[in-house]
Protein backbone atom coordinates (compact mmCIF):
# COMPACT_ATOMS: atom_id res chain seq x y z
CA UNK A 1 0.00 0.00 0.00
CA UNK A 2 1.25 3.11 -1.04
CA UNK A 3 0.18 6.90 0.76
CA UNK A 4 0.22 10.40 -0.55
CA UNK A 5 0.09 13.00 1.83
CA UNK A 6 -0.90 17.05 0.30
CA UNK A 7 1.46 19.20 1.92
CA UNK A 8 0.25 21.92 4.05
CA UNK A 9 2.79 24.87 3.18
CA UNK A 10 3.60 28.37 2.59
CA UNK A 11 6.28 27.37 -0.22
CA UNK A 12 9.53 28.73 1.99
CA UNK A 13 8.31 26.38 4.92
CA UNK A 14 6.24 23.15 5.87
CA UNK A 15 4.08 23.90 8.10
CA UNK A 16 3.58 21.28 11.44
CA UNK A 17 -0.17 20.23 10.22
CA UNK A 18 1.92 18.27 7.47
CA UNK A 19 4.55 16.31 10.17
CA UNK A 20 1.15 15.21 12.06
CA UNK A 21 -0.46 14.27 8.74
CA UNK A 22 2.85 12.01 7.54
CA UNK A 23 2.42 10.25 11.56
CA UNK A 24 -1.36 9.01 10.67
CA UNK A 25 0.14 8.22 7.08
CA UNK A 26 2.71 5.99 8.52
CA UNK A 27 0.08 4.03 10.56
CA UNK A 28 -1.23 3.26 7.38
CA UNK A 29 1.51 2.12 5.12
CA UNK A 30 5.57 2.41 5.44
CA UNK A 31 5.54 3.89 1.97
CA UNK A 32 4.60 7.12 2.53
CA UNK A 33 5.07 9.59 -0.37
CA UNK A 34 4.70 13.71 0.23
CA UNK A 35 3.38 16.01 -2.43
CA UNK A 36 4.50 20.03 -2.19
CA UNK A 37 2.21 21.72 -5.05
CA UNK A 38 2.87 25.20 -4.49
CA UNK A 39 4.89 27.91 -6.76
CA UNK A 40 8.29 28.07 -5.81
CA UNK A 41 8.06 25.58 -3.16
CA UNK A 42 11.69 24.28 -3.72
CA UNK A 43 12.14 25.03 0.12
CA UNK A 44 9.40 23.53 1.07
CA UNK A 45 9.81 20.18 -0.89
CA UNK A 46 13.38 19.68 0.89
CA UNK A 47 11.92 20.24 4.18
CA UNK A 48 9.30 17.67 3.35
CA UNK A 49 12.41 15.53 2.35
CA UNK A 50 13.90 15.66 5.93
CA UNK A 51 10.90 14.12 7.52
CA UNK A 52 11.45 10.48 8.87
CA UNK A 53 9.92 7.96 7.44
CA UNK A 54 9.06 9.67 4.22
CA UNK A 55 9.68 8.11 0.93
CA UNK A 56 9.84 10.49 -1.56
CA UNK A 57 8.66 14.09 -1.96
CA UNK A 58 6.55 15.26 -5.57
CA UNK A 59 6.79 18.84 -6.48
CA UNK A 60 4.12 20.48 -8.59
CA UNK A 61 4.39 24.17 -9.71
CA UNK A 62 2.56 25.94 -10.98
CA UNK A 63 0.40 29.73 -10.57
CA UNK A 64 -2.89 27.97 -9.85
CA UNK A 65 -1.14 25.92 -7.24
CA UNK A 66 0.36 28.57 -5.48
CA UNK A 67 -2.93 30.19 -5.35
CA UNK A 68 -4.11 27.12 -3.80
CA UNK A 69 -7.16 26.99 -6.24
CA UNK A 70 -9.23 23.55 -5.88
CA UNK A 71 -8.95 23.19 -9.22
CA UNK A 72 -5.58 22.85 -9.91
CA UNK A 73 -5.50 20.60 -6.85
CA UNK A 74 -7.90 18.01 -8.15
CA UNK A 75 -6.27 18.02 -11.63
CA UNK A 76 -2.77 17.79 -10.63
CA UNK A 77 -3.80 15.02 -7.80
CA UNK A 78 -6.09 12.76 -9.32
CA UNK A 79 -3.60 11.32 -12.13
CA UNK A 80 -1.20 10.71 -9.38
CA UNK A 81 -3.53 8.67 -7.86
CA UNK A 82 -3.12 6.41 -10.11
CA UNK A 83 -0.14 5.23 -7.60
CA UNK A 84 -1.44 5.49 -4.40
CA UNK A 85 -3.97 3.43 -2.55
CA UNK A 86 -4.41 6.28 -0.03
CA UNK A 87 -3.93 10.53 -0.01
CA UNK A 88 -4.14 12.08 3.36
CA UNK A 89 -4.56 16.05 3.64
CA UNK A 90 -4.47 17.95 6.94
CA UNK A 91 -7.57 18.71 7.85
CA UNK A 92 -6.81 22.81 7.86
CA UNK A 93 -9.15 25.28 5.44
CA UNK A 94 -6.96 24.28 2.65
CA UNK A 95 -7.74 20.63 2.87
CA UNK A 96 -10.91 20.82 3.38
CA UNK A 97 -11.46 22.85 0.34
CA UNK A 98 -9.17 20.68 -2.08
CA UNK A 99 -9.57 16.74 -0.50
CA UNK A 100 -13.47 16.37 -1.54
CA UNK A 101 -13.18 17.54 -4.99
CA UNK A 102 -10.42 14.67 -5.39
CA UNK A 103 -12.61 12.21 -3.55
CA UNK A 104 -15.59 12.73 -5.43
CA UNK A 105 -13.12 12.56 -9.10
CA UNK A 106 -12.48 9.14 -7.68
CA UNK A 107 -15.84 8.17 -6.98
CA UNK A 108 -15.10 7.30 -3.44
CA UNK A 109 -16.26 8.96 0.06
CA UNK A 110 -14.06 11.12 2.03
CA UNK A 111 -13.23 10.23 5.34
CA UNK A 112 -13.22 13.59 7.12
CA UNK A 113 -11.03 14.71 9.75
CA UNK A 114 -9.77 11.38 11.27
CA UNK A 115 -8.65 11.09 14.71
CA UNK A 116 -7.12 7.81 14.88
CA UNK A 117 -5.92 4.97 12.57
CA UNK A 118 -7.89 1.67 13.30
CA UNK A 119 -6.47 -0.16 10.58
CA UNK A 120 -6.07 0.16 6.88
CA UNK A 121 -9.59 0.63 6.01
CA UNK A 122 -10.77 1.97 9.67
CA UNK A 123 -10.47 4.80 11.09
CA UNK A 124 -12.20 6.89 14.01
CA UNK A 125 -13.35 10.64 13.50
CA UNK A 126 -15.56 12.86 15.84
CA UNK A 127 -19.28 14.01 14.56
CA UNK A 128 -21.64 16.14 15.95
CA UNK A 129 -18.71 18.46 17.31
CA UNK A 130 -17.16 16.18 18.63
CA UNK A 131 -20.15 15.49 20.72
CA UNK A 132 -19.68 11.34 19.74
CA UNK A 133 -16.79 9.43 17.71
CA UNK A 134 -17.73 7.64 14.74
CA UNK A 135 -15.98 4.76 14.25
CA UNK A 136 -16.36 3.90 10.17
CA UNK A 137 -14.80 1.48 7.74
CA UNK A 138 -14.12 1.97 4.38
CA UNK A 139 -14.98 -0.23 1.53
CA UNK A 140 -13.58 1.90 -1.50
CA UNK A 141 -10.16 0.63 -2.74
CA UNK A 142 -8.39 4.25 -2.92
CA UNK A 143 -8.95 6.35 0.19
CA UNK A 144 -9.47 9.81 0.17
CA UNK A 145 -8.56 11.31 4.18
CA UNK A 146 -8.62 14.48 5.83
CA UNK A 147 -6.61 14.22 9.04
CA UNK A 148 -7.02 16.08 12.17
CA UNK A 149 -3.72 17.67 13.21
CA UNK A 150 -4.02 17.97 16.59
CA UNK A 151 -4.95 14.30 17.06
CA UNK A 152 -1.44 13.45 16.07
CA UNK A 153 1.99 13.89 16.73
CA UNK A 154 4.70 15.35 14.74
CA UNK A 155 6.87 13.54 12.72
CA UNK A 156 10.70 14.35 13.15
CA UNK A 157 13.49 14.58 10.90
CA UNK A 158 15.86 12.82 10.05
CA UNK A 159 14.99 11.85 6.58
CA UNK A 160 16.47 12.26 3.22
CA UNK A 161 13.88 11.52 0.88
CA UNK A 162 14.57 12.60 -2.71
CA UNK A 163 12.55 15.58 -4.32
CA UNK A 164 11.09 14.45 -8.49
CA UNK A 165 9.26 16.84 -9.93
CA UNK A 166 5.54 16.27 -11.08
CA UNK A 167 3.34 17.94 -13.52
CA UNK A 168 1.01 20.35 -12.47
CA UNK A 169 -2.34 20.22 -13.64
CA UNK A 170 -4.37 22.90 -15.22
CA UNK A 171 -8.31 23.76 -13.27
CA UNK A 172 -11.17 22.30 -15.77
CA UNK A 173 -13.05 25.50 -14.37
CA UNK A 174 -13.22 28.94 -14.90
CA UNK A 175 -11.95 29.83 -11.36
CA UNK A 176 -9.33 33.17 -11.10
CA UNK A 177 -7.52 34.44 -7.93
CA UNK A 178 -7.97 37.76 -7.03
CA UNK A 179 -5.99 38.43 -3.82
CA UNK A 180 -5.63 37.37 -0.53
CA UNK A 181 -5.18 39.89 2.58
CA UNK A 182 -3.38 37.21 5.79
CA UNK A 183 -3.30 38.43 8.46
CA UNK A 184 -0.17 40.10 9.94
CA UNK A 185 -0.54 39.29 13.65
CA UNK A 186 2.12 38.64 16.18
CA UNK A 187 0.18 36.20 17.53
CA UNK A 188 -0.30 33.04 16.59
CA UNK A 189 -2.91 31.03 14.51
CA UNK A 190 -6.39 30.07 16.92
CA UNK A 191 -6.33 26.20 15.38
CA UNK A 192 -2.78 25.93 15.72
CA UNK A 193 -2.12 27.68 19.07
CA UNK A 194 -0.31 25.71 21.87
CA UNK A 195 -1.69 28.67 24.30
CA UNK A 196 -5.86 30.28 23.67
CA UNK A 197 -7.09 32.46 25.48
CA UNK A 198 -10.67 33.40 25.33
CA UNK A 199 -13.49 36.44 26.33
CA UNK A 200 -16.80 35.51 27.26
CA UNK A 201 -20.02 37.84 27.27
CA UNK A 202 -18.75 38.79 30.79
CA UNK A 203 -16.25 41.20 29.25
CA UNK A 204 -19.63 43.57 28.50
CA UNK A 205 -18.17 45.42 25.69
CA UNK A 206 -15.33 45.53 22.64
CA UNK A 207 -13.25 48.00 24.82
CA UNK A 208 -13.22 45.71 27.47
CA UNK A 209 -12.19 42.55 25.54
CA UNK A 210 -9.14 44.19 24.23
CA UNK A 211 -8.26 45.81 27.04
CA UNK A 212 -8.55 42.19 29.80
CA UNK A 213 -8.12 39.75 27.04
CA UNK A 214 -5.36 40.66 24.97
CA UNK A 215 -2.69 41.75 27.27
CA UNK A 216 -3.08 38.19 29.07
CA UNK A 217 -2.55 36.42 25.78
CA UNK A 218 0.19 38.29 24.97
CA UNK A 219 1.63 37.68 27.63
CA UNK A 220 1.76 34.02 27.37
CA UNK A 221 2.01 34.10 23.43
CA UNK A 222 -1.25 32.89 22.94
CA UNK A 223 -4.18 33.01 20.20
CA UNK A 224 -7.24 34.83 21.26
CA UNK A 225 -10.39 33.18 21.18
CA UNK A 226 -14.41 34.43 22.03
CA UNK A 227 -17.30 32.44 22.54
CA UNK A 228 -20.35 32.76 20.23
CA UNK A 229 -21.77 35.15 22.85
CA UNK A 230 -19.11 37.89 22.87
CA UNK A 231 -19.23 37.30 18.98
CA UNK A 232 -22.66 38.23 18.65
CA UNK A 233 -22.32 40.54 20.73
CA UNK A 234 -20.20 42.30 18.90
CA UNK A 235 -17.13 42.33 21.33
CA UNK A 236 -14.77 40.24 19.10
CA UNK A 237 -14.23 39.77 15.62
CA UNK A 238 -16.51 36.71 13.99
CA UNK A 239 -13.21 34.63 13.16
CA UNK A 240 -12.17 34.65 17.03
CA UNK A 241 -15.09 32.37 17.41
CA UNK A 242 -14.36 28.62 19.22
CA UNK A 243 -17.42 26.47 19.30
CA UNK A 244 -19.19 23.83 17.29
CA UNK A 245 -20.15 26.66 14.34
CA UNK A 246 -16.54 28.43 15.16
CA UNK A 247 -12.86 26.95 15.12
CA UNK A 248 -12.54 23.91 16.85
CA UNK A 249 -9.27 23.97 19.19
CA UNK A 250 -7.48 21.95 21.04
CA UNK A 251 -4.33 23.49 22.37
CA UNK A 252 -1.84 22.44 25.44
CA UNK A 253 -3.53 24.90 27.50
CA UNK A 254 -7.07 27.05 26.98
CA UNK A 255 -8.03 29.75 29.44
CA UNK A 256 -11.49 30.71 29.51
CA UNK A 257 -12.03 34.30 31.16
CA UNK A 258 -16.05 34.94 31.75
CA UNK A 259 -17.32 31.94 29.72
CA UNK A 260 -20.05 30.15 31.16
CA UNK A 261 -19.37 26.60 28.72
CA UNK A 262 -22.96 26.68 26.51
CA UNK A 263 -22.67 23.40 24.56
CA UNK A 264 -21.76 25.63 21.58
CA UNK A 265 -18.56 26.51 23.08
CA UNK A 266 -17.19 23.62 24.62
CA UNK A 267 -17.67 21.67 21.75
CA UNK A 268 -15.00 23.42 19.93
CA UNK A 269 -12.71 23.53 22.90
CA UNK A 270 -12.92 20.26 25.05
CA UNK A 271 -9.87 18.73 23.60
CA UNK A 272 -7.56 21.28 24.39
CA UNK A 273 -4.78 19.30 27.41
CA UNK A 274 -5.59 21.77 29.82
CA UNK A 275 -8.45 24.04 30.61
CA UNK A 276 -8.73 26.85 32.88
CA UNK A 277 -12.36 28.60 33.91
CA UNK A 278 -12.25 31.91 35.36
CA UNK A 279 -15.82 32.93 36.37
CA UNK A 280 -17.12 34.54 39.06
CA UNK A 281 -20.53 32.33 39.02
CA UNK A 282 -19.18 29.05 40.90
CA UNK A 283 -22.45 26.84 38.99
CA UNK A 284 -21.08 27.92 35.73
CA UNK A 285 -20.66 24.59 33.36
CA UNK A 286 -17.78 25.57 31.99
CA UNK A 287 -16.02 24.52 35.89
CA UNK A 288 -17.33 20.84 34.75
CA UNK A 289 -14.71 20.52 31.79
CA UNK A 290 -12.13 22.81 33.43
CA UNK A 291 -8.87 20.98 34.85
CA UNK A 292 -8.49 24.73 37.05
CA UNK A 293 -11.25 26.64 37.99
CA UNK A 294 -11.13 30.30 39.84
CA UNK A 295 -14.64 31.26 40.82
CA UNK A 296 -13.47 35.14 40.92
CA UNK A 297 -14.78 37.94 39.36
CA UNK A 298 -12.31 38.45 35.85
CA UNK A 299 -11.57 42.11 36.59
CA UNK A 300 -9.56 41.08 39.88
CA UNK A 301 -8.66 37.61 38.66
CA UNK A 302 -6.69 38.43 35.61
CA UNK A 303 -4.92 41.78 36.69
CA UNK A 304 -3.96 38.98 39.55
CA UNK A 305 -3.08 36.18 37.25
CA UNK A 306 -0.87 38.98 34.96
CA UNK A 307 1.00 39.53 38.21
CA UNK A 308 1.38 36.08 39.13
CA UNK A 309 2.52 35.28 35.63
CA UNK A 310 5.06 38.02 35.91
CA UNK A 311 6.60 36.50 39.10
CA UNK A 312 6.56 33.46 37.34
CA UNK A 313 9.23 35.02 34.87
CA UNK A 314 6.22 35.17 31.94
CA UNK B 1 -30.63 34.37 -12.40
CA UNK B 2 -31.52 31.29 -10.44
CA UNK B 3 -30.38 30.47 -7.22
CA UNK B 4 -30.36 27.17 -5.79
CA UNK B 5 -29.91 26.16 -1.87
CA UNK B 6 -29.80 22.99 -0.73
CA UNK B 7 -30.13 22.37 3.31
CA UNK B 8 -30.29 19.71 5.71
CA UNK B 9 -32.15 19.18 8.41
CA UNK B 10 -30.51 18.53 11.90
CA UNK B 11 -30.15 18.22 15.41
CA UNK B 12 -30.73 21.90 16.37
CA UNK B 13 -27.44 23.08 17.51
CA UNK B 14 -28.54 24.49 20.61
CA UNK B 15 -29.59 20.40 21.50
CA UNK B 16 -26.43 18.26 23.09
CA UNK B 17 -25.99 15.21 20.94
CA UNK B 18 -26.47 11.88 22.67
CA UNK B 19 -24.83 8.44 21.71
CA UNK B 20 -27.74 5.53 22.05
CA UNK B 21 -25.98 2.97 24.56
CA UNK B 22 -25.88 0.57 21.90
CA UNK B 23 -23.16 2.32 19.97
CA UNK B 24 -25.63 2.72 17.13
CA UNK B 25 -25.41 6.32 16.53
CA UNK B 26 -26.54 9.67 17.93
CA UNK B 27 -29.97 9.49 19.97
CA UNK B 28 -32.39 11.52 17.56
CA UNK B 29 -35.75 10.95 18.80
CA UNK B 30 -37.85 13.62 20.65
CA UNK B 31 -34.82 15.44 19.71
CA UNK B 32 -35.11 19.45 18.74
CA UNK B 33 -34.33 19.29 14.93
CA UNK B 34 -33.54 22.46 12.82
CA UNK B 35 -32.43 23.68 9.31
CA UNK B 36 -28.73 23.30 9.94
CA UNK B 37 -26.90 26.85 10.92
CA UNK B 38 -24.77 27.12 7.62
CA UNK B 39 -27.36 26.14 5.22
CA UNK B 40 -29.57 28.64 6.92
CA UNK B 41 -26.91 31.60 6.33
CA UNK B 42 -26.99 30.15 2.39
CA UNK B 43 -30.65 30.63 2.56
CA UNK B 44 -30.06 34.35 3.81
CA UNK B 45 -27.80 35.09 1.22
CA UNK B 46 -29.83 33.84 -1.50
CA UNK B 47 -32.62 36.01 -0.55
CA UNK B 48 -30.75 39.12 -0.02
CA UNK B 49 -29.66 38.75 -3.76
CA UNK B 50 -33.29 38.20 -4.76
CA UNK B 51 -34.37 41.59 -2.27
CA UNK B 52 -30.99 43.18 -4.43
CA UNK B 53 -32.82 42.59 -7.52
CA UNK B 54 -30.10 40.07 -8.31
CA UNK B 55 -31.39 36.80 -8.20
CA UNK B 56 -34.83 36.37 -9.79
CA UNK B 57 -36.02 32.69 -8.09
CA UNK B 58 -34.93 31.07 -5.04
CA UNK B 59 -35.31 27.15 -4.98
CA UNK B 60 -34.75 25.68 -1.70
CA UNK B 61 -34.64 21.59 -1.63
CA UNK B 62 -33.59 19.16 0.70
CA UNK B 63 -32.37 15.23 0.34
CA UNK B 64 -33.84 13.42 3.35
CA UNK B 65 -37.13 12.17 5.10
CA UNK B 66 -40.75 13.65 5.37
CA UNK B 67 -40.00 15.77 8.47
CA UNK B 68 -37.55 17.47 6.07
CA UNK B 69 -40.78 19.19 4.40
CA UNK B 70 -40.61 21.38 7.97
CA UNK B 71 -36.78 22.39 7.10
CA UNK B 72 -37.70 23.62 3.62
CA UNK B 73 -40.86 25.30 5.01
CA UNK B 74 -38.54 27.30 7.20
CA UNK B 75 -36.52 28.24 4.20
CA UNK B 76 -39.63 29.35 2.41
CA UNK B 77 -40.55 31.70 5.54
CA UNK B 78 -37.30 33.29 5.00
CA UNK B 79 -38.20 34.26 1.61
CA UNK B 80 -37.25 31.18 -0.68
CA UNK B 81 -39.83 30.62 -3.53
CA UNK B 82 -40.24 27.05 -4.12
CA UNK B 83 -38.96 23.79 -2.20
CA UNK B 84 -38.02 20.60 -3.79
CA UNK B 85 -37.86 17.56 -1.07
CA UNK B 86 -35.89 14.50 -2.18
CA UNK B 87 -37.27 12.17 0.06
CA UNK B 88 -35.43 9.05 1.60
CA UNK B 89 -34.48 7.33 5.11
CA UNK B 90 -31.39 6.57 4.10
CA UNK B 91 -28.82 7.99 5.89
CA UNK B 92 -26.58 9.38 2.70
CA UNK B 93 -22.61 10.27 2.97
CA UNK B 94 -21.82 13.47 1.14
CA UNK B 95 -20.70 11.65 -2.30
CA UNK B 96 -24.24 10.30 -2.37
CA UNK B 97 -25.43 13.45 -1.81
CA UNK B 98 -23.88 15.44 -4.08
CA UNK B 99 -24.77 12.84 -6.69
CA UNK B 100 -28.72 13.58 -5.87
CA UNK B 101 -27.83 16.97 -5.78
CA UNK B 102 -26.41 16.73 -9.56
CA UNK B 103 -29.62 15.24 -10.73
CA UNK B 104 -31.74 18.04 -9.36
CA UNK B 105 -29.46 20.50 -10.80
CA UNK B 106 -29.69 18.89 -14.58
CA UNK B 107 -33.85 19.46 -13.67
CA UNK B 108 -33.38 22.56 -12.11
CA UNK B 109 -30.71 24.44 -14.23
CA UNK B 110 -29.36 26.65 -11.66
CA UNK B 111 -27.06 29.60 -12.14
CA UNK B 112 -25.63 29.27 -8.91
CA UNK B 113 -26.05 27.21 -6.35
CA UNK B 114 -24.89 28.70 -2.34
CA UNK B 115 -24.87 26.15 0.26
CA UNK B 116 -23.90 25.45 3.52
CA UNK B 117 -20.09 24.83 4.58
CA UNK B 118 -20.85 22.04 6.60
CA UNK B 119 -23.91 20.03 8.50
CA UNK B 120 -23.15 20.31 11.99
CA UNK B 121 -23.81 16.27 12.23
CA UNK B 122 -21.86 14.47 10.10
CA UNK B 123 -19.29 17.48 10.22
CA UNK B 124 -17.97 16.31 6.70
CA UNK B 125 -17.27 19.81 4.61
CA UNK B 126 -17.42 17.76 1.87
CA UNK B 127 -21.25 17.73 -0.19
CA UNK B 128 -20.62 21.56 -1.87
CA UNK B 129 -16.91 20.63 -2.88
CA UNK B 130 -18.17 17.17 -4.15
CA UNK B 131 -20.94 18.72 -6.42
CA UNK B 132 -18.33 21.06 -7.94
CA UNK B 133 -16.39 18.36 -8.95
CA UNK B 134 -18.67 15.83 -10.48
CA UNK B 135 -20.70 18.87 -11.77
CA UNK B 136 -16.90 20.22 -13.44
CA UNK B 137 -18.35 23.70 -12.06
CA UNK B 138 -15.53 26.14 -9.99
CA UNK B 139 -15.93 26.34 -6.18
CA UNK B 140 -15.95 29.31 -3.88
CA UNK B 141 -15.88 27.42 -0.71
CA UNK B 142 -16.03 28.97 2.51
CA UNK B 143 -17.32 32.45 1.50
CA UNK B 144 -18.23 35.67 3.40
CA UNK B 145 -18.25 38.05 0.90
CA UNK B 146 -20.33 36.94 -2.78
CA UNK B 147 -20.51 39.94 -5.08
CA UNK B 148 -22.20 38.36 -8.54
CA UNK B 149 -21.87 40.08 -11.31
CA UNK B 150 -22.47 39.45 -15.03
CA UNK B 151 -22.11 35.70 -14.90
CA UNK B 152 -19.44 35.45 -12.79
CA UNK B 153 -19.68 35.61 -8.80
CA UNK B 154 -16.53 37.22 -6.91
CA UNK B 155 -15.96 35.11 -3.46
CA UNK B 156 -14.25 36.48 -0.30
CA UNK B 157 -13.52 33.43 1.16
CA UNK B 158 -11.95 32.33 4.95
CA UNK B 159 -8.53 30.94 4.51
CA UNK B 160 -5.99 29.49 7.02
CA UNK B 161 -4.68 32.48 7.99
CA UNK B 162 -7.04 35.28 6.72
CA UNK B 163 -8.80 36.57 3.35
CA UNK B 164 -8.84 35.31 -0.22
CA UNK B 165 -10.71 36.59 -3.16
CA UNK B 166 -11.17 34.54 -6.17
CA UNK B 167 -13.02 34.91 -9.41
CA UNK B 168 -15.77 32.43 -10.57
CA UNK B 169 -17.41 31.73 -13.64
CA UNK B 170 -21.29 30.62 -13.20
CA UNK B 171 -22.50 28.16 -12.93
CA UNK B 172 -20.59 27.61 -9.58
CA UNK B 173 -20.84 26.17 -6.19
CA UNK B 174 -20.20 28.67 -3.14
CA UNK B 175 -20.18 27.53 0.21
CA UNK B 176 -21.37 29.32 2.99
CA UNK B 177 -19.07 30.39 6.20
CA UNK B 178 -20.51 31.53 9.42
CA UNK B 179 -19.36 35.29 8.76
CA UNK B 180 -21.40 35.38 5.54
CA UNK B 181 -24.23 37.13 7.07
CA UNK B 182 -26.91 37.42 9.87
CA UNK B 183 -30.02 35.37 9.00
CA UNK B 184 -32.93 36.92 9.82
CA UNK B 185 -35.82 35.74 11.94
CA UNK B 186 -38.86 34.54 9.83
CA UNK B 187 -42.09 36.68 10.56
CA UNK B 188 -45.62 35.24 11.69
CA UNK B 189 -46.88 36.73 8.45
CA UNK B 190 -44.26 35.31 6.10
CA UNK B 191 -44.19 31.66 8.23
CA UNK B 192 -47.80 31.82 7.38
CA UNK B 193 -47.54 33.12 3.70
CA UNK B 194 -45.03 30.00 3.49
CA UNK B 195 -47.28 27.22 4.52
CA UNK B 196 -48.93 28.21 0.41
CA UNK B 197 -45.72 27.90 -1.49
CA UNK B 198 -44.97 25.04 -3.58
CA UNK B 199 -43.31 22.80 -2.12
CA UNK B 200 -42.28 19.39 -4.75
CA UNK B 201 -41.97 16.23 -3.18
CA UNK B 202 -40.03 12.92 -5.29
CA UNK B 203 -38.04 9.95 -4.25
CA UNK B 204 -34.67 9.55 -4.08
CA UNK B 205 -35.19 7.05 -6.23
CA UNK B 206 -37.04 8.46 -8.80
CA UNK B 207 -33.27 10.03 -9.33
CA UNK B 208 -31.85 7.36 -10.86
CA UNK B 209 -28.68 8.03 -8.77
CA UNK B 210 -25.88 5.26 -7.24
CA UNK B 211 -26.72 5.24 -3.02
CA UNK B 212 -24.98 2.84 -2.37
CA UNK B 213 -23.06 3.60 0.54
CA UNK B 214 -19.15 3.43 0.63
CA UNK B 215 -18.12 3.76 4.30
CA UNK B 216 -19.73 1.50 6.60
CA UNK B 217 -20.25 2.91 10.96
CA UNK B 218 -19.32 0.44 12.98
CA UNK B 219 -19.73 2.01 15.99
CA UNK B 220 -20.80 5.38 17.45
CA UNK B 221 -18.97 6.15 20.75
CA UNK B 222 -18.79 8.81 23.34
CA UNK B 223 -15.73 10.32 23.82
CA UNK B 224 -13.94 10.14 26.83
CA UNK B 225 -14.91 12.32 29.51
CA UNK B 226 -12.68 14.80 31.43
CA UNK B 227 -12.18 14.47 34.89
CA UNK B 228 -13.18 17.34 36.96
CA UNK B 229 -10.68 19.26 38.20
CA UNK B 230 -10.11 21.09 40.95
CA UNK B 231 -11.05 24.84 42.34
CA UNK B 232 -8.02 26.98 42.65
CA UNK B 233 -7.84 29.36 45.43
CA UNK B 234 -6.13 32.64 43.60
CA UNK B 235 -4.40 33.73 40.78
CA UNK B 236 -0.76 32.68 42.31
CA UNK B 237 -2.32 29.30 42.86
CA UNK B 238 -3.21 28.54 39.46
CA UNK B 239 0.00 29.62 38.41
CA UNK B 240 1.71 27.17 40.44
CA UNK B 241 -0.71 24.37 39.44
CA UNK B 242 0.14 25.29 35.16
CA UNK B 243 3.93 24.84 36.19
CA UNK B 244 3.19 21.71 37.75
CA UNK B 245 0.84 20.57 34.62
CA UNK B 246 4.01 21.72 32.52
CA UNK B 247 1.88 23.82 30.38
CA UNK B 248 3.98 26.91 31.34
Amino acid sequence: MAVLVIADHDNASLKDSTNKTVTAALALSGDVDVLVAGKDAKAAADAAAKIAGVRKVLLAESDELGQGLAEAFEATVVPLMANYDAVLTPATSQGKNISPRIAAKLDVAQISEIVEVVSGDTFVRPIYAGNALETVQSSDAKKVITVRPTAFKAAGEGGSASVENVAAGAPASKVKFVDQQLVKSARPELSGAKIVVSGGRAMGSAEEFQKVIEPLADKLGAAVGASRAAVDAGYAPNDYQVGQTGKVVAPELYIAVGISGAIQHLAGMKDSKVIVAINKDADAPIFQVADFGLVADYKTAVPELMDALSAAGK
Amino acid sequence: MKVLVPVKRVIDSNVKARVKSDQSGVDLANVKMSINPFCEIAVEEAVRLKEKGVASEVVVVSIGPAQAQETLRQALAMGADRGVLVQTDQDLEPLEVAKALKAVIAEENPNVVIMGKQAIDGDNNATGQMLAALLDWPQATFASAIELAGDTAKVTREVDGGLQTIEVGLPAIITADLRLNEPRYASLPNIMKAKKKPLDTKELGALGVDVKPHLKVLKVTEPAKRSAGIKVESAGDLVANLKTAGVL
